[in-house]
């Protein structure tokens, strides 16, 4: 399990000088120790730290450190304190954080759910039974909607778009975020130099709005939103991914890969991607839980998921009407709440794997 | 401190510049062609191809780019809106008021509860309020923006009937401040719950990170009282890293605005952005689009140089690099 070690190193980002380590969350808020981080001279950045896998902010690079008055600016942040955290350690920490527990058993359900939609579902999620607009009763445990079909099996099968729209975007995003990120850190100069620019272009467009605009000229679907979101969600991957590359570069092993005359692919893809392998799927777990949610938003306005094929977004779009919201809330309740349950899912096992993965973190 | 500022503004420019070429491309690959949609199909050809000329939609694409930005440049004017004719800035401009207040009022009182509970749940780690603020935090990013807007309306609106359910002012009301604030509460509950979901957790790492520094000790032993250490020592120099996050707020609340201002028919960008997408106003959109990334990139660029006036370190840091 070595994949995880080394992976808490921090490197020169891009953004504005923000003095300190990681992002806030992977060094300050894990339920483990804050303790104070050793101060490490490090390569004098103009930007300090990029490699926070942060939550919410696509932009985390440009967070403060974990550390404003701890590490002077210049420092690399905790490299020093890189250990290993084996395979069995790292379940004992997972298991440890019990919501993160439970949203992995949460996702797995979903996840069997959307898988066997076929067998679970009670209906064809599209066809029209003899009840239209119908509350709960024991023939349509979710009722019907105004067209009759059955609510249950539709919000089943839409679990399979959130999920398919979650993984997907985000595995498109991380293939080509890594890929830049890596180029850019290993190769530095002027590669490097485009690469970031390219990325601080992208970073800044409002997420959402670009969405929405490229949605609207490719056209809905949902293959076409998994493409855009994954096309655009990559600058976020490709900065973190370089800091780490960045700082990882300046280990001695890596130096000593060079001395044998390794050649640059080999260094690349076996010593330096396996070092930074967790930050990438620490980040992409809340990348995950962003594109469902961007899904959902994309086809509440219309622009994502088609009718009548179903999905959590564009079944809550009904809720517009003023009928549905006052007296038919089974048609918008049960969409929206199995939305919160999978982000959170998903978010409380990507704090869990930040914990797990943190070598810090020792009890 | 001016070599700094004049550095970051310096490499906005290509960014800038950047941006407005992606823009332009973005608007290129659009399908259809607004004259297609305005025009009756029974016009003969070369009347369409008149209007087509006269929007100088037959032009090669890099000429209508240089034309585009020429007059961005020189006049500020980005065009006229292919479906009302009016010129785009204005249109803007009127959309602009709304949504800045929906998003200030949002940020305020996002950072009003982020703030107190992140220094709470730092200053005592472990406890149930820290649980529950970070048990918070996590419902605050999970919850889709118009899921917790239609449950507002629902509760709100319909069975309390407190508040109004959309709009901006009451129609045929007065439009006074009393009016105005009544409409604008839902919606910026629900930018502010996102937004303190966001927070909470920065504002309780940053100061975690800080109390554990030795001036605090010095300060609590030279009997200085704990709140005045916590409050006044210790929070100075958390708090200075929350103005970065007001700068990515900036990007993040603007594509939650377009979603906010729909379930609340607020009458901001973002419906403009809807409105501009379905009727395939491409100017008006190109933008929109611009004014977005450009107010992006200069809220960042003015709380990096705040950040940069108030903690000396991030500026020379910045020069070393530059020597470098």
């Amino acid at each position: 399990m070595n994949l995880f070690r080394r992976y808490f190193s921090v490197g020169r980002g891009r953004g504005p000088a923000m003095p300190g380590t990681a992002g806030p969350v992977l060094s300050g808020a894990g339920r483990g120790q804050s303790g104070p981080a050793k101060p490490e001279p490090g390569p004098g950045g103009l930007e300090a730290a990029a490699s926070g896998p942060l939550g919410p902010y696509r932009d985390a690079s440009r967070l403060p450190g974990a550390g404003p008055g701890q590490e002077g600016p210049g420092s690399a942040g905790p490299a020093a304190e890189i250990g290993a955290v084996p395979g069995r350690m790292f379940l004992q920490r997972f298991q440890r954080h019990k919501l993160g527990v439970a949203g992995a058993i949460a996702l797995g359900v979903m996840a069997l759910a959307a898988l066997l939609a076929p067998l679970i579902a009670p209906y064809d999620p599209n066809a029209v039974t003899d009840s239209f607009g119908e509350g709960p009763s024991l023939r349509h445990w979710l009722g019907t909607d105004p067209i009759g079909r059955d609510m249950l099996s539709r919000l089943i099968y839409a679990a399979r778009v959130s999920l398919a729209a979650g993984l997907g975007a985000m595995a498109i995003a991380a293939a080509i975020g890594t890929l830049l990120g890596l180029i850019a850190g290993y190769a530095g100069g002027w590669i490097d130099n485009v690469i970031m620019r390219v990325t601080d272009i992208f970073m800044a467009f409002p997420y959402l709005m670009l969405i929405l605009v490229v949605a609207s000229l490719v056209g809905p679907g949902l293959t076409n939103i998994i493409l855009i979101l994954g096309l655009l969600g990559w600058p976020a991957v490709a900065r973190l991914v370089r800091g780490n590359v960045l700082a990882i570069k300046q280990a001695d092993y890596v130096t000593a890969a060079v001395a044998l005359g390794l050649s640059r692919t080999r260094i690349l893809l076996r010593h330096i991607l396996p070092n930074t392998v967790a930050p990438i799927l620490i980040y992409a777990t809340s990348g995950v839980a962003g594109a469902i949610l961007d899904e959902a938003a994309l086809s509440f306005l219309g622009l994502g998921v088609q009718p009548p094929d179903a999905s959590w977004g564009n079944m809550l779009a009904s809720a517009q009407s003023l009928t549905v919201l006052t007296s038919q809330p089974w048609l918008w309740v049960p969409p929206g709440v199995a939305i919160i349950v999978t982000v959170l899912a998903v978010n409380f096992v990507g704090d869990a794997l930040r914990d797990a993965l943190d070598p810090r973190n020792r009890h | 401190m001016l070599t700094y500022v004049l550095r970051r503004l310096l490499t906005a420019v290509p960014v800038l510049l950047g941006v407005t070429v992606i823009n332009f491309i973005i608007m290129r690959m659009a399908p259809g062609n607004p004259v297609d949609m305005l025009v009756s199909p029974k016009l003969p050809a070369a009347a369409a191809e008149a209007r087509r000329l006269a929007l100088g939609l037959n032009e090669p694409a890099y000429v209508q780019y240089g034309l585009w930005l020429k007059n961005l440049l020189l006049h500020g004017d980005l065009g006229y809106s292919l479906i009302t004719y009016e010129p785009v800035t204005r249109v803007i401009f009127d959309r602009m008021g709304p949504t800045l207040l929906l998003m200030g009022t949002a940020l305020a009182l996002g950072l009003l509860v982020a703030v107190p509970l992140g220094v709470l749940s730092a200053t005592r780690q472990y406890s149930k309020l820290d649980y529950l603020a970070s048990t918070g935090s996590f419902l605050g990013l999970s919850v889709p923006g118009f899921f917790l807007g239609l449950g507002l309306i629902y509760l709100f609106a319909i069975q309390l009937q407190w508040l109004p359910s959309g709009g901006m002012t009451e129609l045929g009301g007065s439009g006074g401040f009393v009016d105005r604030l009544r409409h604008l509460i839902l919606p910026a509950l629900v930018l502010a719950a996102a937004v303190a979901g966001r927070c909470i957790r920065y504002v309780r790492s940053s100061m975690l990170e800080i109390l554990g520094h030795d001036y605090l000790r010095t300060a609590r032993a030279k009997g200085v009282r704990e709140t005045l250490v916590v409050g006044r020592h210790a929070m100075r120099n958390a708090l200075i890293p929350i103005v970065t996050v007001i700068g990515l707020e900036m990007s993040v609340l603007l594509g939650g605005a377009v979603v906010v201002e729909q379930v609340f028919a607020w009458p901001g960008i973002g419906q403009l952005t809807l409105s501009s997408i379905m009727s395939r106003d491409y100017s008006t959109l190109m933008g929109l689009n611009l004014v977005a990334a450009v107010s992006v990139i200069a809220v960042n660029l003015a709380t990096d140089f705040i950040y940069a006036a108030v903690d000396p370190r991030v500026r020379t840091s910045y020069e070393g690099e530059g020597a470098a």
